[in-house]
C-alpha cells in the first residue's frame, strides 16, 4: 500500500515535472517575408519587429524566418516547411500569401498562423493590418503645402484596396490645402524592384512632380530624388532617415512590434484566438516620422495637430461630403467611411485621373 | 605553361564529368561562403543537398515537393532544348508559359462553376495553344522577316506579363474576391483541380505530363527523322540545307512544340500548386529552364536529372535559410555558381589542356 501512494507520488511529480518541462520549452515564431530583411522598408520593420520578440522573451521564444519568399506556390512550401519545422505561430507578411496559408493552417490545426492585410480567417488563421490611410493623409496635407509645379507624383504597387485607399487619402488632404493639385500615378506591379521603382520615380520627376509618394518598400525612390534636387519624399513602411532632412520629410512608419509580442505572448498563455485587427495611429501600429526642417513651421504644426486628431479619433480621413470619380456621391456631408467599403475600395475619388488598371 | 588544344570532337568523358565536377567544385566552394557567414559548411551542404531526401522531420513532405518544382522546369526545358539543339534561341519561355496559364485559365474559367468532365482537358488543349501562339510571333515574324527570335521573344514576356497583371486585376479577377487581383482558386474547384494523380508523390498531371515529355523527346531526337533535321540544323546548317531540311519549317516547328509545353506548365501550375492567376504566380519557371536545359546538356535524361537537381536546390536552400538561419541572397549566389561551375567546367568538353614545361614554344 505504501509502496502504491510512493508510485502514485513519483507518477505524479513525473508528470508535474513534464509539464513545466512542456512550458519551459520556447515558443517557436516564424516569419515569412515578401522580401530581404535589408529592404530598408516593409520587410525591415517586420523583422525589426520579430528581433524585438527576441529581446521581450530572451529565452522563452525562438524565432525563424525566410526571406524573400516569392507569392505563389513556393509560399505553401515555404510556410509548410515552417510549420513542420516545429513553429507554434507562424506570422505571413504579405497579402498574397493568404491563400496559402489557409491551406496550410488546414494541414496544421495545432499551429496558430497571423495573416497580415488579408481578409480570409480560420480559427487558427488570425488577420491585421495598419491604417495606413491616416499616415497618407498627414503625407497629403504635408505635399499639397509643399509642392510647388502642384504635381505629385505617386508610386502605386498593385491595384489592391489598401493601395487605393492610400492613393485616396493623400489626394483629398492635398486637394484640401491646395485645390490645384494634379496627382499621376504609376503602376509599378511590384512590392520591391529597386531599379524599376527608381526608373518609376525619375519619370514622374522629369513629368514635373516635386513630390514623390511611394507604396513600394525599397529607399530607390528616395535616391532618385535626392539625385535629381528640389523634390520632397516621404519614407514608407520604415522611416529611411538616411535621406532625412531632403528629399524625406517625414514618413510612415509600421511598428509590428507590440502586436508581435502580444500575439506570442498569447501563445504561451493558451490565450490566442482567431481575431482581425485594424490599428492606426491611436494604437502606434502606424507611426508618423519626425517631420524635418525642411518643412516650414505652420506646415509642420498643422500636419502634427492632423496627427494628434486622427489619434484622438476626432477626425476621420474620408468624411463627406466626397463623390466618386465618376461624380457620384460616396458620402455625404458629414458622413464617414464605414470599415467595410475601405476595405474593399476599389474606386477613385473626384478629381483624380486616370483609370485603376483592369 | 599551360595552353589550351582544341579538341577535334568534344570530349564524351567530360560531357558527363563535368556536371558532377561542377557539382563538386559548387559544394566547396559554396561551403567556404557558407563558414564565412557562420554556418558550419558540412552541415549547410546536408542541409541542402541531404536533408529534402532523407531528413526524417521534412523529407515526407519535401520530397514529393521536389517533383512539383521540377515538373515545369523539365516541361519547359524539354521543349527549349529542341530549339537550342537546332539554333533556334527561344529566350521567352516565361511569356509562353504565363499565355498558356491566362488562355487555359480563361477557357475553364468560361464555364464556371460546370463539374463537367471535358472542362479539364479543354483547359489543357487551351493552355498547350495559349503557349504556342505566342511562341509562333517569333517564329513567324522570323520565317517571314529574318527577325531576331531572342529579342522577340524575350521582349513578348514583358508583354505577357503586363496582359497577365491587367486580367489578374480585370478580366480573370475573382468577382468574390472583395476587389483584390487575383482568379478564382481552381483547387477549390473540384471538376478542374490538378490534384496529386497518387497521394503524397508530388505526381500531379503537370509532372506526368513533364515525364511523357521526356520520353517522347528521346525517342524524336535518336530515332525520328524530324529529330535528326533538328539536330543537323544545329550542327552543320549548310550540310541540312543541302539534304532538304526546310529551315522555316525546323523554326515553326521547334518555337511550336517549345510554346506548347510551356503552356502546358503554366495550366498545370495555375491549375495545382499556384492555385490560381495572380500577379505574380509564374516565379520564373520559364526562365530557370533555360539553365535547366543547358545543365542537362540538351539531353532529354540530362534535363529530366538537372531539373531534380535545381529544385534540390531550392528547397534545400529554403531548409537552410529556415533552419541555419542563412540569408536568402547566399543561397541564390550558390544556385548561380553551380551555373558558372558548369559553364568554367565545360572548357574540358571541348578542350584539352596541355602542359608544356619548358618546351619551347
Amino acid at each position: 500500500m505504501y509502496r502504491r501512494t510512493l508510485l502514485a507520488g513519483a507518477a505524479t511529480l513525473a508528470l508535474t515535472a513534464g509539464a513545466a518541462f512542456a512550458q519551459d520549452d520556447p515558443v517557436k515564431a516564424g516569419f515569412i517575408y515578401v522580401g530581404p530583411i535589408g529592404d530598408g522598408g516593409w520587410t525591415y520593420e517586420h523583422n525589426k519587429a520579430r528581433l524585438a520578440v527576441e529581446e521581450e522573451f530572451g529565452d522563452a521564444v525562438e524565432t525563424v524566418y525566410q526571406e524573400s519568399v516569392p507569392e505563389g506556390a513556393d509560399a505553401e512550401r515555404a510556410i509548410t516547411q515552417m510549420a513542420l519545422s516545429g513553429a507554434d505561430i507562424i506570422f505571413t507578411t504579405s497579402f498574397g500569401y493568404m491563400d496559402p496559408t489557409i491551406a496550410v493552417a488546414e494541414k496544421f490545426p495545432d499551429v496558430k498562423f497571423e495573416h497580415a492585410t488579408g481578409y480570409k480567417r480560420a480559427d487558427n488563421v488570425s488577420t491585421y493590418s495598419a491604417r495606413f490611410y491616416e499616415g497618407r493623409a498627414i503625407q497629403g496635407h504635408i505635399a499639397g503645402s509643399m509642392t510647388e509645379t502642384n504635381k505629385i507624383g505617386y508610386i502605386a504597387s498593385f491595384p489592391i484596396p489598401e493601395v487605393i485607399r492610400g492613393i485616396n487619402s493623400a489626394y483629398l488632404h492635398a486637394k484640401r490645402v491646395n485645390p490645384d493639385v494634379e496627382f499621376s500615378i504609376v503602376w509599378a506591379y511590384t512590392w520591391f524592384d529597386p531599379a524599376k521603382e527608381a526608373d518609376a520615380a525619375r519619370a514622374l520627376i522629369e513629368n514635373g512632380a516635386d513630390v514623390i509618394l511611394q507604396h513600394t518598400d525599397s529607399t530607390a525612390p528616395q535616391a532618385a530624388a535626392q539625385e535629381a534636387g528640389n523634390v520632397i519624399t516621404f519614407g514608407q513602411a520604415s522611416d529611411m532617415s538616411e535621406f532625412a532632412p531632403l528629399p524625406r520629410v517625414s514618413s510612415i512608419i509600421d511598428d509590428w512590434a507590440p502586436y508581435y509580442i502580444d500575439r506570442v505572448q498569447a501563445v504561451m498563455d493558451g490565450t490566442w484566438e482567431s481575431q482581425d485587427v485594424w490599428h492606426g495611429i491611436e494604437e502606434g501600429m502606424v507611426g508618423i516620422g519626425e517631420i524635418s526642417d525642411a518643412v516650414p513651421e505652420d506646415v509642420k504644426a498643422e500636419a502634427l495637430e492632423l496627427k494628434a486628431q486622427l489619434a484622438s479619433g476626432e477626425y476621420h480621413p474620408f468624411t463627406g461630403p466626397i463623390n466618386r470619380q465618376d461624380g457620384s456621391v460616396w458620402l455625404e456631408e458629414g458622413e464617414t467611411a464605414t470599415d467595410e467599403t475601405l476595405l474593399g475600395m476599389d474606386f477613385y475619388v473626384e478629381g483624380l485621373t486616370g483609370d485603376i488598371p483592369n | 605553361m599551360i595552353r589550351l588544344e582544341k579538341r577535334p570532337q568534344p570530349s564524351r568523358t567530360w560531357t558527363l564529368a563535368s556536371p558532377i565536377l561542377a557539382v563538386l567544385l559548387t559544394m566547396i566552394v559554396g561551403g567556404a561562403l557558407f563558414a564565412a557567414l557562420g554556418a558550419e559548411p558540412l552541415t549547410a551542404i546536408r542541409t541542402i543537398f541531404w536533408d529534402p531526401l532523407f531528413n526524417p522531420q521534412f523529407a515526407s513532405y519535401s520530397r514529393p515537393q521536389l517533383l512539383v518544382k521540377a515538373g515545369p522546369l523539365i516541361l519547359i526545358a524539354i521543349g527549349l532544348s529542341l530549339g537550342f539543339r537546332a539554333g533556334i534561341w527561344n529566350i521567352g519561355a516565361e511569356g509562353q508559359y504565363i499565355m498558356g496559364a491566362i488562355c487555359g485559365a480563361g477557357a475553364g474559367l468560361a464555364f464556371y462553376p460546370s463539374d463537367s468532365a471535358l472542362i479539364f482537358p479543354l483547359m489543357i488543349l487551351a493552355g498547350a495553344l495559349g503557349g504556342w501562339a505566342w511562341a509562333m510571333i517569333p517564329a513567324l515574324l522570323k520565317v517571314r522577316f529574318g527577325t531576331n527570335e531572342i529579342l522577340v521573344s524575350l521582349m513578348l514576356v514583358y508583354v505577357a506579363e503586363s496582359i497577365l497583371a491587367s486580367v489578374a486585376s480585370g478580366l480573370l479577377r475573382n468577382p468574390e474576391g472583395m476587389g483584390f487581383p487575383g482568379s478564382r482558386n481552381f483547387r477549390d474547384w473540384d471538376a478542374v483541380a490538378n490534384t496529386e494523380i497518387i497521394a503524397n508523390t508530388g505526381m500531379h498531371f503537370g509532372v506526368l505530363t513533364a515525364f511523357i515529355a521526356v520520353i517522347a523527346a528521346y525517342v524524336l531526337l535518336a530515332r525520328h527523322i524530324q529529330g535528326f533535321n533538328i539536330r543537323l540544323s544545329g550542327e552543320a546548317p549548310r550540310a541540312a540545307r543541302f539534304s532538304g531540311v526546310n529551315p522555316a519549317a525546323v523554326i515553326v516547328f521547334c518555337l511550336g512544340i517549345a510554346g506548347a509545353l510551356a503552356g502546358l506548365a503554366g495550366l498545370f501550375e495555375v491549375t495545382g500548386p499556384a492555385g490560381q492567376i495572380s500577379i505574380d504566380f509564374n516565379s520564373g519557371y520559364g526562365f530557370t529552364a533555360i539553365i535547366v536545359a543547358f545543365l542537362g546538356r540538351l539531353h532529354p535524361v540530362g534535363i529530366l536529372l538537372a531539373g531534380l537537381l535545381m529544385a534540390l536546390t531550392y528547397i534545400g536552400g529554403e531548409l537552410a535559410q529556415l533552419m541555419l538561419g542563412l540569408p536568402g541572397a547566399a543561397i541564390q549566389l550558390f544556385q548561380g555558381m553551380l551555373l558558372f561551375f558548369l559553364l568554367g567546367v565545360d572548357v574540358f568538353t571541348n578542350y584539352r589542356v596541355r602542359l608544356n614545361l619548358g618546351a619551347t614554344a
